[in-house]
């Protein structure tokens, strides 16, 4: 190997002063050589993003802190480098793309004057260069019809394609070097791969050596040629990919490795995996929709009406008791929208929604208020979910006191009962929802559900905001609970490789309607109907050694989007 | 590789030692303007609650002094036309200030609270008639709607704390509407539909001590609004009548005397001046400590 183009030595940045110094990165040492892509992976607060932000001087200024070390590139040391120096990099000979690709455009500017700009004032191009480069760059990204994006505004984009836009603006300028902070997370599974494809593609024809900042062990496996493990700050372990995932050296990489789920794993098996010793088996049916139709009203003007936005449209299904159903789609396929629309937390506009048999739309408001009772929710984001006000022992006796379950000292003890359940402690009652991590609180969010022993529990997206190691503690806390309990669970996620671990069914929704239902073997192990095929397709595998294939071409016009048919013994199908 | 234990991973007692409540005063008084406007407003109060011990003088007794008498050691801002101290007179107007304040905020607040919380929940129609009556009264200037009121209730300084009070609902409605608006639509909030919460519950339990925070905000920098517009008032004659030591009041009444004695004019508008400062900095120190972007790390 040549020399190393970037080399990152005693990397160490800290937030705050004296006593509230917080190391987030202590001694980072790596190097990237070029052409090649060097993945930095970890959990949240690894410290892997503040390590590559300090190296283009994009710290909070003031806050944050670079303590010591040195970053070498062409001679220089970017960490010492004046303003004015850095910012000639910047852009240049190092390019970033961001997470958030809505927020990294600049909202008000049109799409070709931002791809302009960087050319004219780097490159010195003139205006009708700079217009034919930037063309040339958005036609390279696989945008269909250039011109016309030339002259869109970022709102006016899809997340994909803003994405593609940024990547277009930061390869326009041939730059050495792409550090990419998790540019694929915001967005949907089909979506994403189709980025990391262009990524891999633009990097072959430009040679880039990409730095990518990622907590997806899928997107590294696909990725990187070598990694970096972080953890806390600090670099774990370094090494080429493929021994990195087959002999993880430190117990952190092989603990995190372990905690990824896998798509596949689970293919010759019925349902989750038993984790108690007698596991409850799929009972009665606890929950029946059917019909469900809801249109979100567009904003018409003053005399006329808008078309509104279809959410929903004849979606219907059953969960037994002891059984999740999983509703799995990409965003806006109405996944979410049919998990509020059970608990009545939304009016649907038609359809019939029957809990335990008792018609749920037919009841007036205070019989509702009761009937809630039976059926709890677990959200996406655990701190959003609290009450940032409550205590934490208020928010899990809250749906117990309200329903008259428990008062006083017996409330309280409920309570402390509630936390030891979910693997905290009693006396955590006192605490507020910010002294707790993203996964204690969702196991506070799952304690106030269990409370008043609903019969079916609404999870939607429950992990998707949790670090991987912390997503695999809470999917072992609900399978313990459904299988000793018998709980019903309508798990919502966009993670098939999570959907394969804990549902028994599985009902995947494109576009406000239910495309596949169906036994999750069968519905993941032998889809039938393209769209489940192309989202299989597209989730990337924690495997360096199985990668997967090209991506499918969808033709969505041509997309069976009908009623649902058998195809085999209870797997439905849209005609 | 079996998955990891439940609980192994994040050892309960991971977590830090409970922040205790002190927190907020010294957080308040660690921002400098924060601890500046609590100083100033501390010394307003004290005025107020001490002011027979302070002023050396009887605010409303004629002839304490020499006429017109300019700063002395006797009298420290000197005396007015009439001989009385006006020194005391300031003391005893921090008592009127602080009424004032109280009583116009305390006002507006209640409603406009009442008002948003119930326009913001209830949205529908009533919300858009609720909210579009306060956009009507928005339209109107504040001394407007307060001169329609005195017009009303009567000439006097209490009138004129109610009339205040009553202009700026519309403001303090606002704001919590929007407030409401947001808190509403946050997930919390639907968790405690999903838990059975009752209607009432859902507006006092979960909405009212996540909206209280930026009224508390608000309301502090509202004195300082409701301070200066009865000044204004009974500067205009409609507010303190004689002999109430009012700051505005006191103001208007030197205005003939202006160049013979400037300090019957001087020091009233200090104090109206660095009153209103005062809670300025207090609030915009509350508005640092309460940010929820630096509670919620």
């Amino acid at each position: 190997m040549s020399a190393a183009l970037l080399r990152v030595e005693g990397l160490t940045v800290a937030f705050g002063h004296g006593r509230g110094r917080n190391v987030a990165v202590e001694g980072l040492s790596y190097h990237l050589d070029a052409g090649e892509t060097l993945a930095i992976v970890g959990e949240s607060g690894s410290g892997k993003s503040v390590s590559s932000m300090a190296l283009l001087g994009l710290l909070p200024p003031r806050t944050a802190h670079i303590e010591g070390g040195r970053a070498l590139y062409r001679g220089d040391d970017l960490l010492s480098l004046p303003e004015a120096g850095l910012r000639a990099l910047r852009g240049n000979r190092i390019a970033m793309i961001f997470q958030e690709p809505m927020t990294s455009l600049t909202p008000v500017i049109r799409i070709g004057q931002q791809l302009t700009e960087a050319l004219e004032e780097h490159r010195g191009l003139s205006g009708a260069e700079a217009r034919d480069k930037a063309l040339e760059m958005l036609r390279l990204v696989d945008l269909s019809d250039p011109p016309r994006r030339m002259r869109q505004f970022p709102h006016e984009l899809s997340g994909g394609m803003r994405q593609r836009v940024m990547i277009a603006m930061a390869m326009a300028l041939e730059p050495d070097i792409l550090i990419a902070d998790e540019p694929t997370t915001a967005l949907d599974v089909t979506v994403q791969a189709q980025i990391l494809d262009l990524m891999r593609d633009v990097q072959a024809r430009f040679g880039t050596a990409i730095l990518l900042i990622t907590h997806d062990m899928g997107v590294v496996a696909e990725m990187a040629d070598r990694v970096v493990v972080m953890n806390k700050g600090r670099k774990v372990e370094e090494g080429p990919v493929g021994a990195i995932f087959a002999r993880p050296q430190a117990e952190y990489t092989a603990r995190l490795l372990a905690a990824v789920p896998r798509l596949g794993a689970r293919r010759e098996e019925d349902g989750p995996r038993p984790v108690t010793a007698d596991p409850a088996r799929p009972g009665e049916v606890v929950l029946h929709a059917e019909g469900l139709g809801k249109t979100f009203a567009g904003r018409g003007g003053l005399f006329r009406k808008a078309a509104g936005t279809v959410a929903m449209d004849d979606v219907g299904f059953t969960v037994r008791a002891g059984e999740t159903l999983a509703l799995v789609g990409e965003s806006g396929s109405g996944k979410s929208t049919s998990g509020r629309a059970v608990l009545r937390l939304l009016e649907v506009d038609e359809g019939r929604i029957e809990l335990e048999g008792e018609d749920l739309r037919a009841l007036p408001h205070g019989s509702l208020r009761k009937a809630r009772r039976a059926m709890q929710m677990v959200f996406q984001d655990p701190f959003a979910a609290l009450n940032p006000r409550m205590s934490v022992g208020r928010l899990i006796g809250e749906p117990m006191y309200i329903h008259g379950i428990a008062q006083g000292a017996e409330l309280q003890d409920r309570v402390a009962e509630l936390l030891r359940r979910v693997g905290l402690e009693a006396d955590h009652m006192q605490r507020y929802p910010h002294e707790f991590s993203g996964g204690q609180r969702q196991r506070i969010c799952i304690a106030r559900a269990l409370g008043v022993e609903p019969k079916l529990i609404v999870a939607d997206e429950p992990t998707s905001a949790l670090d991987v190691s912390v997503q695999a503690q809470v999917l072992e806390l609900m399978l313990e609970l459904q299988q000793s309990m018998g709980l019903a669970y309508l798990f919502i996620s966009h993670d098939m490789a999570v959907v394969e671990e804990m549902a028994h069914r599985v009902a995947v929704m494109r576009a406000g309607r239910i495309v596949e239902m169906g036994p999750r073997r069968d519905v993941l192990g032998d889809p039938r109907h393209p769209y489940t095929s192309a989202l299989l397709a597209a989730v990337p595998r924690p495997d360096p050694t199985a990668l997967r294939g090209k991506l499918p071409k969808l033709d969505l016009d041509t997309l069976p989007m009908g009623a649902l048919r058998q195809a085999a013994p209870n797997h439905w199908v849209a005609a | 590789m079996s998955a990891p234990d439940a609980t192994q991973l994040e050892p309960a007692a991971a977590l830090a030692p409970p922040a205790r409540k002190l927190g907020a005063l010294r957080a308040l008084l660690r921002s400098p303007s924060g601890a500046v406007g609590l100083a100033i407003v501390a010394v307003l109060v004290i005025a107020a609650v001490f002011a027979p011990l302070i002023a050396p003088h009887d605010p409303f007794r004629m002839a304490a002094g020499p006429r017109l008498a300019p700063p002395s050691a006797d009298h420290l801002m000197g005396t007015d036309q009439l001989g009385r101290d006006v020194f005391s007179r300031i003391v005893y107007g921090a008592r009127l200030t602080l009424q004032i304040g109280v009583i116009a905020v305390g006002i507006s607040l209640t409603a406009g609270l009442l008002l948003g919380l119930v326009a913001g929940y209830a949205g529908g129609w009533p919300e858009r008639i609720l909210m579009r009556l306060v956009d009507v009264l928005f339209s109107f200037t504040e001394i407007v709607i307060a001169l329609a009121c005195l017009a009303i209730l009567g000439v006097g300084l209490v009138n004129a704390m109610i009339a205040i009070g009553i202009a700026s609902i519309p403001f303090y409605a606002r704001i919590t509407h929007s407030v409401v608006l947001v808190e509403k639509n946050k997930p919390y909030f639907e968790a405690a539909i999903a838990a059975g919460a009752s209607r009432l519950r859902l507006i006092f339990v979960h909405l009212l001590p996540n909206v209280i925070p930026t009224l508390i905000v608000v309301g502090t920098l509202g004195v300082s609004t409701a301070v200066l517009a009865a000044a204004g008032l009974s500067f205009l004659g409609l507010g303190a009548q004689p002999p109430q030591p009012e700051w505005g009041f006191m103001l208007s009444s030197s205005r003939d005397l202006i160049a013979r004695a400037p300090w019957m004019m001087i020091f009233p508008g200090l104090a109206i001046a660095i009153t209103v400062l005062g809670f300025n900095l207090l609030g915009d120190g509350v508005r640092e400590v309460l940010d929820p972007r630096q509670r919620a790390r």
